[in-house]
């Protein structure tokens, strides 16, 4: 049995030092992500765009389910911060060769990797990496089955505290997928510790998940009671598989009842932002016109999921490094160096 | 130990830096100050100089070189700077000189925003301590303090010197 994920990705002075969930994380330190992607944004602006921060350290992009726009901006992200970034297509290489998930991390952790970037289909892998296989190289969760996809959750909440001033107060409407979805899961927990007034789902009874409620939303069937008085929609990707599994009628049905028009859209505040966390279906769960409309924030986002993924791939890096420092300390408790540390004046 | 009346200070190191100015025929600088004392005795200068730009400031928390030993400072605020310092005369602004790596951090990240004309390094107190080859252009006071004894500048308003 594994614990408590929000635990794993901790020291043990409440630092980040995995980044696995944004369930159970404190606001302060959910604050401190987007303060610091906030302050990567502006280099990001810049001609020279990269920082010497993680400059000698290795990060491996693990993804065991495809994904180029997520793999690509944590490649971006790494680049920015001066480290050295891995790109392993793990599907097609150790395991179709019959080596062990465990072997393969183990390899690439002698290899003096200091990251693992992680994408999987089974919900709580990045957990299971993090907590029994390497536990001293920092695990970032780039998305994991139906569970979480905390990178992603965290660039929504940037997107809004920009374009509208903050989350706190702020009704938020998540409609499409939510059964399946485990951005939208990620979305909630960050929605409700960083104080959105209301959060809603909105989708077809077969797409909702029947416990949503105890997560603090509130669930709607209807665009139009759903989206009424709402600052933000968040319109979620609609997978064609789950028409074949007949949760859904058709996509031409979906799309009169969900999709987001111009005319929905009315329904919302009028400067409400519309989100999506991409790739979008037009036509599907959302119009051309909304979709490259005024209220549409969707480019924003993924320019800002390059800062978030800056800024969590920095902290998590920062506190395994103190770890490690702290093991190196207790090991050599002896050899009474007292040093006068070189480093920031003191002011 | 005596520490130095700091307001008496700043306004000294303003007029001593107006000479400096005229000195080096640098008629347009850009104040920089460095966060977070920095950008104190910066916006001290600027009243007094009433430049034209203000005051840029620096946020070196992503330039530090001991990041693998103190990883991440907490508070990072980020940096402001005009979009170009390209051929600026940049006025470098810090309260404390200690080591020199703040400084040569500074000066790594103004680089990444474009290439100046100059850089002069303006510091209200200099501690002594230094660990690479860097000093300031214009310093208000020179400090020798005891082993182990730090000082802590508080403000913005007042701006108060205290020993740690």
């Amino acid at each position: 049995m594994t614990t408590d994920p929000s635990q794993v990705q901790l020291t043990a002075d409440g630092r980040l030092k995995h980044f696995l969930t944004t369930e159970g994380l404190s606001r302060e330190l959910l604050t401190e992500i987007l303060d610091t992607a906030d302050s990567f944004i502006s280099t990001q602006e810049r001609d020279v765009k990269k920082v010497p921060l993680l400059r000698g350290k290795t990060v491996v992009n693990l993804f065991f389910e495809n994904s180029t726009r997520t793999r690509s901006t944590f490649e971006l992200a790494a680049k920015r911060l001066s480290a050295d970034i891995l790109n392993l297509d793990i599907a097609k290489s150790a395991t179709a060769k019959g080596e062990t998930l465990m072997d393969t991390l183990w390899n690439l952790e002698a290899m003096y990797s200091d990251m693992f970037v992680v994408r999987h289909a089974d919900s709580g892998a990045a957990h299971f990496i993090a907590e029994h296989v390497t536990p001293n190289v920092a695990i970032i969760n780039a998305g994991d089955g139906r569970h979480a996809h905390p990178t992603q959750a965290m660039l929504d909440m940037l997107t809004i505290r920009r374009h509208q001033g903050s989350i706190e107060g702020k009704i938020v409407a998540i409609v499409g997928d939510i059964l399946h979805s485990r951005v939208a899961r990620s979305q909630i927990h960050a929605l409700r510790t960083l104080g959105a007034a209301e959060v809603r789902v909105i989708g077809p009874g077969t797409l909702l998940p029947r416990d949503i409620e105890a997560l603090g939303c509130k669930a709607y069937y209807r665009m139009e009671d759903g989206l009424k008085d709402c600052d933000v929609i968040i319109m979620l990707r609609l997978q064609k598989e789950r028409m074949q599994n007949a949760l859904l009628p058709s996509e031409g049905e979906f799309f009169k009842l969900y999709g987001l028009t111009e005319e929905k859209l009315t329904y919302a505040k009028p400067d409400a932002i519309v989100m999506h966390p991409g790739p979008i279906n037009r036509g599907v769960e959302i119009e051309s016109n909304v979709a490259d409309g005024p209220q549409s924030v969707i480019l924003n986002q993924v320019s800002y999921g390059i800062a978030v993924r800056m800024a969590v791939m920095a902290m998590a890096m920062s506190g395994q490094q103190q770890e490690r420092n702290e093991l190196a300390e207790q090991n050599s408790e002896q050899s009474d160096v007292h040093n006068n540390e070189p480093g920031q004046e003191e002011a | 130990m005596h520490l130095p009346d700091i307001e008496q200070t700043c306004t000294e190191l303003g007029q001593r830096l107006a000479a400096y100015l005229q000195q080096n025929n640098i008629e347009q600088p850009l104040l920089v100050g460095i966060r977070t004392g920095g950008v104190w005795i910066a916006e001290r200068l600027q009243q007094q100089l009433q430049t034209e730009d203000g005051v840029s400031t620096l946020d070196i928390s992503f330039y530090r070189d001991d990041f693998t030993r103190h990883g991440l400072h907490p508070q990072v605020k980020g940096s402001e700077l005009p979009d170009s310092i390209e051929d600026r005369h940049i006025i470098l602004i810090d309260d404390v000189v200690m080591s020199g790596r703040t400084i040569r951090a500074a000066m790594n990240e103004l680089f990444d925003y474009g290439r100046p004309a100059s850089i002069s390094l303006v510091c209200l107190l200099d501690i002594g301590r230094r660990e690479l080859p860097i000093q300031p252009d214009l310093c208000g006071v020179t400090l020798a303090l005891e082993e182990g004894q730090l000082v802590k500048l508080s403000g913005p308003t007042p701006l108060q010197l205290s020993l740690a």
